[in-house]
């Protein structure tokens, strides 16, 4: 097989890995998303969802992370076309889009914890905060890689390298997207009506 | 011809050898599994006896499907070594419709037959179905400790520790929680086990059709003195019952304070016996770790 | 202490030594051993030999023989846990002691049945995949070379905190599993079930990652030809085994999480108290733990299918229905769990429902049975070693399956759940079918490892001590479980009569050590005579798929040329084949370089995994931005790779040529 043969069919074999990787986060939520299920009601006489949840500020959460990945989708366009400086401008937006919403989270987080609602208070809590922290962990990874990323595409340009990868963080935050959708929906408009 | 000879005599004698080792052994082991109780094989109750039924009518169903494979395994291996050269050697033979569908099928109907038996067993010996009976049902509350187990007899009044007494041919729901980590009450001549879980409360329908000590444990690790949760399950006669309960409402009363001691962490087996377990003493154990809309309760 | 001091050294004091005669006696074993290799590689100068030929290695047929000599290390201190247990169980009737006290036996069969599982049975298992699954597809490497290095090492460092465990701290004394609420912080203040949370999380990622990596391999690296009903049997097996890791593992590093959050942060997942809910983990747990199971079992059953096929001399009966019954298995495990807790209450309909389910199970494994079995027949069976651990699987299997149906049963189950009896059943299921199958695997594939064969006699003498002494073992635990024995005793009354068969499972179990010690033999005699028994045309068994056509040992680049697959069983059909095989034409290979990085990763997870154990959050969090780094530094490489020049190749391949003439 030629090299750049090579080259291509181990593109895609990165990809495939990258989907069946994405596929076991997916049962990892899936486990994290059983438990709070279980727990949503444990709330040791606590406050509950309908009482903490504050659904407009999460409905803002929520439009930062959907526009951020309508950012990165125009960022793949931009790969597609090969217009290095549309894509780098776009992965800054997404970037920043992503930023804004690990900063509101962080201090939905902060409210809680300062109004003696940590995690350590009930099952519910505990739930709540694991869930919701996993899915911001890994956007603070995607912020991380897009950065890293960036810089490499902006020093390097796009090569076989970095075009794979980025195939691979957009595949990445859309996932991390669909992931909120089902918080969004589960946790606190299932549990904030209850 | 002289080395054949002392061949076929030296394979007698180790024939013979074996056989009669074989004998004592076998003598040995018979004699050893008839003095020695086995305890799931020898059920005093109608729940043990149901569920040695089933042990007994499974087992003997699967060696349907056993017996042919030993057979099979054995006669292959022999048959088909190399140095046999009679046998019909076949290297690509490799497909034979009716001979997978046999083994596709008559397992699948013996498990189809299994599997009814399962259904009406499961639901027939549920540890949550009362036992029909003309007698009346009593209630004990077994409570897993560190590292005892605690036995509360709401009706009549008394509690012991490590020793459980019951009349025979009576029902008894044993409702069971613990004080403690997960432990598992079980008492194997009468019937199955539950878990007995902090939080929870389950339950186990027993009656003993035998009078007897029966014997009991818990069969779920709970820390260092777990191995010591063993108490005796005493099957008596309604009088002797009755005379058991009279003399233990004369011992000291099991205040929530006296109980409070009697949970605390010990390896002491010994059996202690309460007068007036205090009200509710069940209940007040469970919910000292339910919280709210966090109803445990495990009833059907 | 200064807060910054507690930091650095967290919980961690000199009470952390060992401080009685046993756990010393272990800690000092495995410190010398430590310490020896070492000293024996500094002497013999071969520390940059080590490091360029297996340290930074990212040929799979390297890897896997690293995972399989840790495996067996490790199997020599699970079965001394093995023997230790036994010989507590033997002696400590009524009110004899016994040799160790109530909690340090509990570490003991805690430690035996992680290791076993963990180290020992994954660790095989990724070994011979390693070792054998790129040559069984014509492959040259797996899709990710350094992932496949760094899964190892992971593999590696959960392997040294479970050890380290014997010499600072303690282990888990809460079983292989660590129920909650005695994993809590409440019952288990100590170091011990962290140690086993971590050690699990580490190495179970290194496994979720080996997944990705083989089911890629699998789906897209298979020679020209070679479509997915023409893959040998084993290859089919790995898939579906590595199916299950990639749905079951993500279950547990979750549940693992969630423990590990209770017990370092507070929080209330499985507390028996303020809204935890230890059924959850019970649940959580065993929809990751029969997988796994059935993870262990599904290679075993591949390497039979070929040794079976191989010893017979014959095509592997029904080779569809073995797909078709492979795949069954692989959908049903993941909707059995609730039969490893028909006690915890659930309800009639809940328990027959997961009871019938479990039942089915046993349909498509009785299948494979009788495929194996209809392969024997008319073949010209040559029974040596590998045979005859698939000889000694048939029984032993066969009867731990008949159990297992019977406790699919819950009335049944009730009265045998965490009894011995439980305990024979899954002996008899992974001694019998799994580590009996990586025993044959290993037997049937030694000389394409190593280039000679072992010694047959040995063999025999191992099986039959392991195959005499598993019995004496296990047959007495059957019994003892209906009589009413629980598992774990550290000591029971003398007056139920436990005693003589605890000493007759006891001497079974010696049995068994003698034939380990049989096995050791067998391996360096077989060094010392390995001239004698050189494998010079890389095919001593006259076998049936393609790894059986590289030399042996197979060179680093697997195949100079991709071989064109035309049937299954394609090595046999090949050889049977009048047509002239054409010229070779070598072209370059382009190969991954070496690299330290999977090294790197295994050593800062394994010092994040100890950090967080004794509280040492400073270091914990260093390992952590260790490890972001050292994957950015990765990323920032792009010289990964090297080229095998076709002149190299034609040179290696002329040279084997030459010793083979």
């Amino acid at each position: 097989m030629s090299a750049i043969a090579e080259r291509a069919a181990g593109a895609q074999r990165t990809v495939l890995g990258f989907w069946i990787y994405l596929m076991t986060d997916c049962v990892l939520f899936a486990t994290l998303f059983a438990t709070y299920a279980v727990q949503r009601n444990s709330t040791n006489g606590g406050p509950g969802g309908a009482a903490l949840f504050d659904l407009p500020y999460v409905l803002v959460e929520t439009m930062l992370l959907l526009t951020s990945s309508f950012t990165c989708g125009l960022a793949v366009i931009a790969l597609q076309r090969r217009n290095k400086q549309l894509l780098l401008r776009m992965l800054a937006v997404t970037f920043v889009l992503g930023l804004a919403f690990v900063g509101l989270e962080f201090n939905e987080f902060r409210y809680l914890v300062t109004e003696g609602n940590d995690w350590q208070r009930s099952g519910f809590l505990s739930a709540y905060f694991t869930l919701v922290a996993t899915h911001g962990l890994h956007i603070c990874v995607g912020l991380l890689w897009a950065l890293v990323l960036g810089v490499q595409i902006w020093r390097r340009g796009l090569g076989g390298n970095t075009v794979k990868r980025m195939t691979l963080f957009s595949m990445f935050w859309h996932f991390l997207d669909v992931v909120w959708i089902f918080i969004f929906s589960v946790v606190y408009l299932w549990s904030g009506r209850l | 011809m002289a080395h054949v000879k002392k061949r076929i005599i030296r394979r007698r004698n180790f024939i013979l050898a074996a056989t009669i080792v074989g004998i004592v052994v076998f003598g040995v082991v018979a004699r050893y599994l008839y003095v020695t109780p086995i305890a799931v094989l020898q059920p005093a109750g109608p729940i043990a006896a149901g569920q040695r039924e089933l042990m007994v009518v499974a087992s003997v169903l699967m060696l349907l499907i056993v017996v042919p494979v030993f057979t099979l395994a054995g006669v292959f291996a022999w048959r088909y070594r190399e140095s046999n050269k009679k046998a019909r050697y076949a290297p690509n033979w490799d497909h034979n419709r009716a001979f997978e569908v046999i083994w596709w099928f008559v397992p699948s109907a013996l498990i189809a037959v299994l599997a009814v038996m399962t259904w009406h067993g499961t639901y027939a010996y549920d540890p949550y179905k009362p036992l029909l009976s003309n007698q009346k049902q009593i209630t004990i509350q077994a409570v897993a400790l560190d590292w005892r187990w605690l036995f509360i007899y709401p009706e009549q009044k008394v509690a012991s520790i490590n020793y459980v007494r019951m009349p025979v041919n009576t029902p008894i729901k044993f409702e069971v929680t613990s004080d403690a980590p997960m432990n598992s009450f079980w008492i194997p001549q009468l019937g199955g086990q539950v878990y007995a879980m902090p939080g929870m409360g389950t339950q186990l329908h027993l009656m003993a059709n035998e009078q007897g000590d029966f014997y009991g444990s818990s069969a779920n690790i709970s820390g260092k003195g777990f191995a010591g949760m063993n108490f005796v399950a005493a099957a008596t006669p309604r009088y002797s019952f009755d005379a058991w309960v009279a003399d233990a409402q004369t011992k000291s009363p099991l205040t929530l304070e006296q109980y409070a001691e009697v949970a605390a962490p010990t390896t002491d087996r010994r059996v202690y016996t309460y007068s007036a377990p205090a009200a509710g003493l069940y209940d007040t154990i469970i919910s000292k770790y339910m919280t709210d809309h966090t109803n445990m309760e495990q009833t059907e | 202490m200064t807060p910054m001091f507690a930091g650095l050294l967290g919980r961690f004091t000199l009470d952390a030594l060992p401080h009685d005669l046993v756990t010393a006696f272990g800690a000092l074993t495995i410190v010398g051993a430590g310490v020896g290799a070492l000293a024996l590689i500094t002497i013999t100068h071969r520390w940059k030999w080590l490091w360029k030929e297996w340290i930074t290695t990212v040929d799979p047929k390297r890897i896997g023989l690293m995972y399989v000599i840790i495996s067996l290390l490790m199997l020599l201190r699970g079965a001394s846990d093995a023997l230790l247990m036994r010989a507590q169980q033997a002696l400590s009737a009524g009110d004899a002691a016994g040799i160790v006290d109530a909690n340090h036996f509990q570490q003991i069969f805690s430690a035996h049945g992680t290791i076993m599982i963990f180290f020992v049975a994954m660790g095989l298992l990724f070994g011979l995949i390693n070792l054998i699954m790129p040559l069984q597809i014509g492959s040259r490497d797996v899709a990710f070379p350094v992932l496949n290095a760094a899964s190892f090492w992971l593999f590696f460092g959960g392997m040294a905190l479970v050890n380290l465990s014997l010499v600072v701290g303690e282990f888990s004394a809460a079983g292989w599993l660590a129920y909650p609420p005695l994993s809590e912080l409440q019952f288990s203040p100590g170091t011990g079930v962290d140690y086993w949370i971590w050690s699990l999380q580490i190495s179970g990622i290194g496994s979720l990652l080996s997944a990705i990596n083989f089911v890629t391999t699998i789906l897209t690296m298979r020679a020209p030809g070679m479509t997915l009903m023409k893959m040998p049997m084993f290859v089919w097996t790995v898939l579906g085994s590595m199916l299950m890791v990639a749905f079951a593992f993500p279950i547990l590093t979750a549940t693992l999480t969630m423990l590990a959050l209770d017990r370092t942060m507070g929080m209330h997942f499985f507390t028996a108290a303020a809204g935890g809910n230890p059924m959850m983990y019970v649940n959580l747990i065993w929809a990751w733990g029969h997988p796994e199971v059935y993870i262990l079992i599904l290679p075993a059953f591949g390497i039979y299918s070929e040794v079976v096929a191989t010893f017979a001399r014959k095509r592997l009966f029904g080779y569809v229905s073995m797909v078709w019954a492979t795949m069954a298995i692989v959908l049903l495990s993941f909707i059995v769990w609730l039969h490893h807790f028909f006690t915890m209450g659930a309800g009639a309909d809940v328990n027959a429902f997961f009871g019938i389910m479990t039942m089915i199970i046993a349909i498509p494994t009785g299948v494979k049975i009788f495929n194996w079995l209809f392969t024997m027949y008319r073949g010209r069976i040559k029974f040596a070693t590998p045979m005859l651990w698939f000889m000694g699987f048939v029984a032993i299997f066969t009867i731990g399956g008949m159990a297992g149906v019977l406790m699919a049963i819950p009335p049944v189950d009730f009265q045998l759940h965490n009894s011995l009896f439980l305990v024979a059943h899954f002996h008899m299921m992974i001694v019998g079918g799994v580590v009996f199958g990586f025993f044959a695997g290993l037997t049937y594939w030694f000389p394409k490892i190593f280039g000679f064969k072992l010694n047959e006699r040995l063999g025999r003498y191992a099986f039959s001590c392991w195959f005499g002494g598993f019995l004496l073992a296990f047959v007495p635990l059957h019994i003892l479980g209906l009589m009413g024995a629980t598992r774990r005793l550290d000591h029971y009354d003398a007056s139920l009569g436990w005693q003589q068969l605890f000493i007759v499972a006891g001497v079974g179990v010696l049995l068994i050590g003698l034939g380990v010690v049989f096995q050791v033999l067998q391996l360096v005699v077989s060094i010392l005579q390995r001239d004698k028994n050189r494998d010079l045309t890389g095919d001593p068994w006259n076998g049936r798929t393609l790894e059986w056509s590289t030399t042996s040992p197979a060179p680093s680049y697997n195949f100079a040329t991709i071989p064109v697959v035309a049937d299954r069983d394609a090595f046999w059909v090949r050889k049977h084949q009048r047509s002239a095989q054409p010229a070779p034409e070598y072209e370059a290979i382009i190969v991954p370089r070496n690299t330290s990085v999977g090294l790197v990763i295994g050593l800062l997870a394994f010092g994040f995994g100890f950090a967080v154990i004794w509280h040492m959050w400073l270091l914990a969090v260093a390992c952590l931005i260790g490890l972001v780094v050292t994957i950015i530094m990765r990323a920032q490489n792009d010289n990964t790779e090297r080229t095998l020049s076709a002149a190299t190749i034609a040179k290696f391949e002329a040279r084997t040529s030459e010793v083979t003439a």
